[in-house]
């Protein structure tokens, strides 16, 4: 699976809204498209499944020019999540779910054990919510089963427009993580529209930074923090704690060291990143933590001299 | 003050007990004529009480004045309003009963030709009967479908009575005109299911082209308010003219039954007066359909059609099932005034009592025009609720 924009322009009355939109995306990439308002990337989101139409250049999509396709086939092919979510409120969650493997004529019995595979892959379980309407869901939960939804059945691409851009913080987190576990387990290709910086740090293996329809930089999160190209990537990442972000995508694991002298009081989890465990610090004023794994048992210490000091990536 | 008080009582119930008293007084219950030609002398509840009555009727109707009373009073209490819609059925089939018995024993009194018809006191106590009972049922506040159950049980006891008032002038006029109204029923219900069904399917034909063609909405909204405007017999009369011209132009039109009088005239035209609120209601059905699902059903790859049979229509039909409700209602209703064109139907019985004076007739052919509105609306009602309680 590869897909290929080529010089992509697209205007609205006149103004340019995308100018020389250039992207390869490869099989697995998990690709976001950061940027302000007005930007142009959720326009370029919809013109791969041609909700929205380019006024030149080319897309492909497998090598093949996307205008080439039957536009309901192309659609099927890439599934959809959005902010409004727009799950149909007559039809039952696990109803919601089967859409485009009804309409690509799955047998029932496919389709069923695929939803059931999906809730579960949502943490929702299936008895408790496959027969429920969506109006007697929460927000979140109504979120999930829009994602699942949208990978019923086994797309090429997962098209993500801010999908959880109208939830609250502690679901938006939660659906985020839940998010990167399945693109960690499937190795589904997504392409995630988001104007949330930290969102982007979170989930991107790639990050393509929009303004004025234009790529502003291309790369993997940490490159961007490191190394941004000019004064207004620096600006919408955030300058002033570029490097606080530049910790939250470290993880301590690899500077755990043996217990020497008084051992640290406090512990904290061996996954937690940079971000936490110094901020750890910061709260119970120690320059040191007790590192335990999941079953409580000691793995070592991490300082906070070895995690400022060190500039490995 | 005021509002208190009509709160704590039930105005409307007083003001329907005010108008049953003045129906006794002022109306006659029955009319007696020596036969069918003659006009009847008018024979009032309080003459039929005396000439039947026992006091046990009497104390009946002392305990059902003391309980309404009561009713006013306390329109709050569930039990007392179970109690108002048990008596008022049981009202309704006493005001027959009292007409039945009356009727039998002045003919058994003497002269067999006499003719006992229903007076103008009856029916408006009928009514009133009626419309208390409404008013007690929705003060119970039951859910739509045993609400409705319990207004079609309201005409039990008079359906178990109904051959208790067959020595009554309407039930012989029943009896000779009997084999007219199986096929005037057939006929009438022809005509509102040809006019229906495809103001239905046309209906909501345009509806679905007018949300995504706004230059139709503004330019057939119009048409279809001013033909709402024509008079009905207007609109059958203008009709004939070209009607009669075609089926000349083109005679397999005239083999086929169409022609400036009969069916063809008055279908075409209750299928235009039935235009308006299917579409009406099926536009404001698709239009509240959420954008952001049809938007979905677009990015996941349903085609025009799948989306509006599979999104559009289902989430459209509560409010098209409204207008398609009012539609059947008025056609089955003025598909009686289709008669005058020769299509037939109960408005033909209806006609033929209005132009022989004979007012029984007249009602034999309103009665049943009038259940099977009611039916349609009930079958409707039942229908939407059903489908609000799915989700």
């Amino acid at each position: 699976m590869t897909i290929k924009f080529q010089k992509i322009r697209k205007h609205y009355d006149g103004a340019a809204a995308i100018t020389d939109f250039n992207l390869d995306i490869q099989q697995g990439e998990l690709v976001l498209l950061l940027g302000p308002s007005g930007s142009g990337k959720s326009t370029i989101l919809k013109m791969l499944n041609r909700m929205v139409s380019h006024d030149g250049g080319h897309i492909f999509f497998n090598g093949q020019d996307i205008n080439s396709f039957n536009v309901q086939d192309l659609r099927r092919r890439m599934g959809y999540a959005m902010q409004s979510v727009g799950l149909f409120p007559h039809r039952t969650v696990g109803h919601n779910i089967a859409t485009v493997p009804r309409l690509l004529g799955w047998d029932a019995q496919r389709v069923q054990a695929r939803v059931n595979e999906l809730l579960q892959l949502l943490a929702m379980d299936p008895k408790q919510y496959a027969g429920r309407y969506p109006h007697q869901l929460s927000g979140g939960q109504q979120q999930r089963v829009g994602v699942a939804r949208a990978m019923a059945a086994d797309p090429d691409v997962l098209l993500m427009d801010e999908p959880f851009g109208a939830l609250d913080p502690v679901t938006r987190a939660a659906l985020q993580l839940q998010l990167k576990k399945i693109h960690r387990a499937t190795g589904q290709t997504i392409l995630f529209v988001t104007h949330d910086i930290d969102e982007a740090l979170l989930l991107a293996t790639r990050i393509v930074l929009l303004n004025h329809g234009r790529i502003v930089q291309m790369g993997t999160p940490l490159e961007l923090l490191q190394q941004p190209t000019n004064d207004f990537v620096a600006d919408f990442l955030g300058r002033a704690d570029l490097g606080l972000k530049q910790l939250s995508l470290r993880p301590i694991a690899p500077h755990i060291k043996a217990i020497e002298g008084t051992e640290p009081i406090h512990t904290i989890s061996h996954t937690v990143t940079f971000k936490e465990a110094i901020s750890h610090m910061a709260t119970l004023h120690v320059s040191s933590l007790r590192v335990v794994n999941a079953d409580g048992t000691v793995l070592g210490q991490v300082h906070a001299t070895d995690l400022l000091e060190t500039s490995d990536v | 003050m005021s509002l208190s008080l009509v709160q704590r009582s039930n105005p409307v119930l007083a003001l329907y007990v005010a108008l049953a008293i003045g129906a006794v007084g002022g109306l006659p219950f029955l009319r007696v004529a020596p036969n069918r030609l003659l006009s009847g002398e008018p024979v009032y509840l309080w003459d039929v009480l005396q000439q039947l009555g026992s006091q046990q009727v009497d104390a009946l109707l002392l305990g059902l004045v003391v309980l309404l009373c009561i009713a006013v009073w306390q329109p709050g209490q569930r039990l007392i309003q179970a109690f108002i819609i048990l008596t008022m059925a049981a009202s309704l089939s006493g005001v027959w009963l009292l007409a039945g018995q009356f009727a039998s024993s002045a003919i058994q009194a003497g002269n067999p030709l006499l003719r006992t018809s229903l007076g103008a006191g009856f029916w408006t106590l009928a009514a009133l009967a009626w419309l208390i009972a409404l008013d007690a049922i929705a003060r119970v506040q039951l859910p739509t479908l045993p609400r409705l159950l319990l207004q079609s049980a309201f005409f039990l006891p008079l359906l178990l009575l109904l051959n208790e008032g067959q020595r009554l002038s309407i039930a012989q006029e029943f009896a000779n005109q009997r084999d007219v109204f199986g096929p005037a029923i057939l006929r009438h219900l022809q005509i509102v299911f040809l006019a229906v069904v495809p103001a239905l399917v046309i209906g909501l034909l345009l509806a679905w082209r007018m949300t995504r063609t706004r230059s139709l909405r503004q330019a057939l909204f119009p048409i279809l308010n001013v033909i709402q405007t024509i008079p009905s017999i207007a609109l059958f009369g203008l009709l004939m003219a070209p009607l009669a011209w075609l089926a000349v132009q083109l005679p397999a039109l005239g083999r086929a039954g169409i022609s400036g009088v009969g069916i063809a005239p008055a279908v075409i035209a209750l299928f235009l007066y039935a235009l308006l609120p299917i579409v009406r209601s099926a536009l404001t059905g698709l239009e509240q359909v959420p954008a952001e699902a049809v938007n979905a059903a677009r990015a996941m790859g349903m085609s025009a059609r799948q989306l509006l049979w599979q999104v559009e229509l289902p989430l459209a039909l509560p409010v098209l099932l409204i207008g398609l409700r009012s539609a059947v209602v008025q056609t089955t209703g003025l598909a009686a005034v289709s008669a005058l064109v020769g299509a037939g139907g109960l408005g033909q019985i209806m006609f033929d009592g209005l132009f022989s004076a004979a007012n029984e007739l007249v009602i034999l052919g309103v009665i049943p025009i009038v259940l099977l509105a009611m039916m349609a609306d009930t079958f409707f009602k039942v229908l939407s609720s059903l489908i609000k309680t799915r989700p």
